[in-house]
């Protein structure tokens, strides 16, 4: 172990050492120091190495994000070992892993985080139900349980339910990570948590942020930014781990297991949990706490089914469907704003073109480069109607909308996805009702499936009265 | 077969034109289809897209030169639209080399259309400086220079210096020449090298080869900037 009597680092530089690199898991590149530096560090074994890969007997395994896939595995004519080495390819944006650099973790002593006397500044209530589930939380953190999932309906206000457990965690002076998969929710929380703890150390973490440091006691990141750490959070709570990239790509539970101690405490947040959880909870396997009802009380809205006979034929030359448009102009509440889903990008884009509305109306998908911008607008009131792919589908608020599903028959919109967008109506105390309907060309389990668990979640709601 | 870009499964007709061997697809219809060759007329000098025969770079270059211009002509494939940047992002910058696959299988085909008839001539990458090497681990003009038929010699050495795509153009068109030749030839030569921009480094190499006495110096080039 490091000695402090040594001369090149003070405790102070110590311990600003270890608050940047402990728990975080780096490509030399990703190491901020000059040669000299570094190779002193390594020489007080304040990093040690690993392989970068691990072979596996039929395949080798990347061990930053833990792909093992083939297809993922290039091969690359090193030019300094004049050797083929192997790199990955699933991960290669965020800086190249290759056989021969290692990568490296903190070895040097371990990071005290400090212990908040009252971190907590925020002065809202938690409804009744609401704070059930968060005093679980808190005894879930106090107990060192290792998981609790957290079901709650969307609009129950999940956010604030967070805070009592993260104050808590905050005063026994724990490292807490906040995952979600999805970087407009990063960025939608990040201010809110920021009034909500004051005088935390709070850094927000995706693709493109401002901030990339990731020294901060609390940390919200898109699930893709946790591959950089390893035994960092005490506290790691993963929110909708039902979510479409965190339950396809086996990296990043890899990532999200790597990242938290041995012995720490993961809360899963969701609303419309997979089979596995499902099953799980029926048969008391995890332990859990329901939240059915909205923080406003109101029940969620309800789905209606709405046929439309030539879809596909008035999609293909870029027309809305007949009954949508008569739909719409029949709204109960015409001065709600907006949010249609649809199946595809290019869809969003030919539909944007197609009608005069004599209103604005804007389209977004993942790979617009102005997406940010215009949920802002459309969150401002700027834009009367959000065309969207299902990137809007969860985790954004939006005060006063009425939703349509265009071609909800597709395959993209599961029985998750379509309860996620049915929850993105009414979500406000002020308008706590709006209208969803799903414009299909032939009822689809998945449609059936959400509608039947929308009303039985408002049924167990009902019954909490 | 997946995608090498978007590792979407590339799905094949089937058949009687599959039985004949064929060099391996590594692009997707859909990835393909976003890369934009250029076509019609061009710069005769260059190959920018345009409809004068000497564009206006071109002029300039001849004026600068005096009617000396040591490269004789550039021929590049694609436009540099945004889908290009990303890949060539993705490939020099990010480092990743299986990019650059699908490049080669291009850049081969277009030789063979443009330059097979050339006899006796060699191919030379623009290399990268030592230190830019050690960081990318590959030189990207050398893994095009070696999809080619012909010899590909790297004899050209490069000193170290801002990264040109970080430079402005005047910066660009007045910098010093970072290259030097390890060995002297007289054969006719083809520079190799990913994007044609300002063609100044093009321009740069191509003096080295002027002043041994090489006959005539091309340039082949994967995108015209």
């Amino acid at each position: 172990m490091l000695n402090t009597k040594n001369p090149l680092y003070s405790t102070t530089d110590l311990q600003e050492l270890t608050k940047r690199y402990s728990g975080k898991l780096l490509l030399r590149q990703e190491i901020d120091m000059t040669q000299d530096e570094f190779s002193s560090a390594i020489k007080h074994q304040l990093f040690s190495e690993t392989p970068p890969f691990k072979s596996k007997s039929f395949f080798y395994q990347c061990q930053r994000c833990g792909n093992n896939k083939k297809y993922y595995l290039g091969t690359i004519p090193c030019a300094v070992c004049q050797k083929n080495h192997y790199y990955c390819r699933k991960c290669v944006e965020m800086g190249r892993v290759m056989t021969c650099t290692p990568l490296y973790i903190w070895n040097g002593p371990e990071a005290n985080w400090e212990m908040h006397e009252n971190p907590c500044t925020w002065s809202g209530e938690l409804t009744s139900v609401q704070e059930k589930a968060s005093k679980r939380m808190v005894e879930a953190i106090q107990n060192r349980e290792k998981v609790l999932l957290i079901w709650a309906v969307c609009g129950a206000g999940k956010t604030e339910m967070l805070f009592p457990g993260i104050t808590e965690a905050l005063k026994m002076g724990k490292r807490i990570c906040l995952a979600t998969p999805r970087a407009d929710v990063v960025r939608e929380l990040f201010p809110r948590f920021k009034e909500a703890f004051q005088d935390v150390s709070i850094q927000a973490l995706y693709g493109g942020s401002p901030d990339k440091a990731g020294n901060a006691q609390l940390i919200l990141a898109t699930t893709h930014q946790l591959i950089r750490y390893q035994e960092a959070f005490d506290l790691m709570i993963i929110d909708e781990v039902d979510a479409f990239p965190f339950h396809m790509d086996p990296s990043l539970p890899f990532a999200a297991n790597r990242a938290k101690k041995t012995t720490s405490t993961t809360i899963y947040l969701t609303a419309t949990p997979r089979k596995i959880h499902r099953k799980l909870v029926e048969q008391k396997k995890i332990p859990h706490v329901f939240v059915p009802i909205r923080y406003h009380g109101f029940p969620l809205p309800v789905p209606t089914l709405t046929l439309c006979f030539s879809l596909k034929k008035q999609l293909k030359l870029n027309q809305y469907p007949t009954p949508f448009l008569k739909w719409y102009q029949k709204r109960k509440n015409p001065s709600r704003q907006l949010l249609i889903f649809v199946s595809t990008i290019d869809l969003a884009q030919n539909l944007k073109k197609s009608h005069d509305f004599q209103l604005k109306v804007e389209s977004v998908h993942a790979e617009d480069p102005e997406r940010e911008e215009k949920v802002q607008l459309f969150r401002k009131k700027k834009i009367d109607i959000l065309l969207t792919t299902t990137i809007l589908e969860r985790g954004v608020t939006f005060p006063s909308v009425d939703v349509a599903v265009i071609d909800a028959s597709h395959d993209v919109f599961d029985e998750a996805a379509l309860v996620q967008i049915a929850g993105r109506a009414g979500r406000n105390s002020n308008d706590p009702t709006g209208e969803v309907v799903f414009f299909h060309d032939g009822k689809t389990n998945a449609m059936v499936q959400a509608i039947r668990s929308i009303q039985k979640m408002n049924k167990r709601g009902e019954a909490l009265k | 077969m997946k995608c090498t870009w978007c590792f979407e499964e590339i799905i094949v007709d089937v058949n009687w034109s599959t039985l004949i061997p064929k060099p391996p697809t590594y692009l997707c219809d859909t990835c393909e289809n976003k890369l934009v060759k250029i076509t019609g007329q061009r710069c005769m000098m260059c190959s920018r897209e345009s409809k004068m025969k000497l564009c206006s770079d071109c002029t300039y270059w001849k004026e600068h030169y005096k009617g000396e211009d040591p490269l004789t002509s550039n021929y590049s494939l694609f436009t540099y639209n945004q889908h290009m940047q990303d890949m060539i992002a993705k490939w020099k910058y990010r480092g990743d080399y299986e990019v650059g696959k699908a490049f080669q299988s291009y850049f081969s085909q277009g030789f063979k259309q443009k330059f097979s008839k050339m006899k006796n001539i060699i191919a030379v990458p623009i290399p990268l400086s030592e230190e830019r090497l050690e960081e990318r681990r590959f030189n990207q003009a050398l893994m095009l220079a070696e999809a080619l038929t012909i010899p590909c010699e790297e004899i050209l050495e490069r000193d170290h210096s801002e990264k040109q795509s970080k430079k402005t153009r005047y910066q660009r068109i007045s910098s010093e020449n970072p290259f030097k030749l390890k060995k002297t030839i007289n054969k006719s030569v083809i520079l190799v090298d990913d994007i044609y921009t300002t063609g100044t480094t093009i321009r740069h190499a191509a003096s080295l080869f002027k002043q041994v006495g090489c006959e005539a110096i091309y340039a082949y080039t994967l995108i015209r900037g």
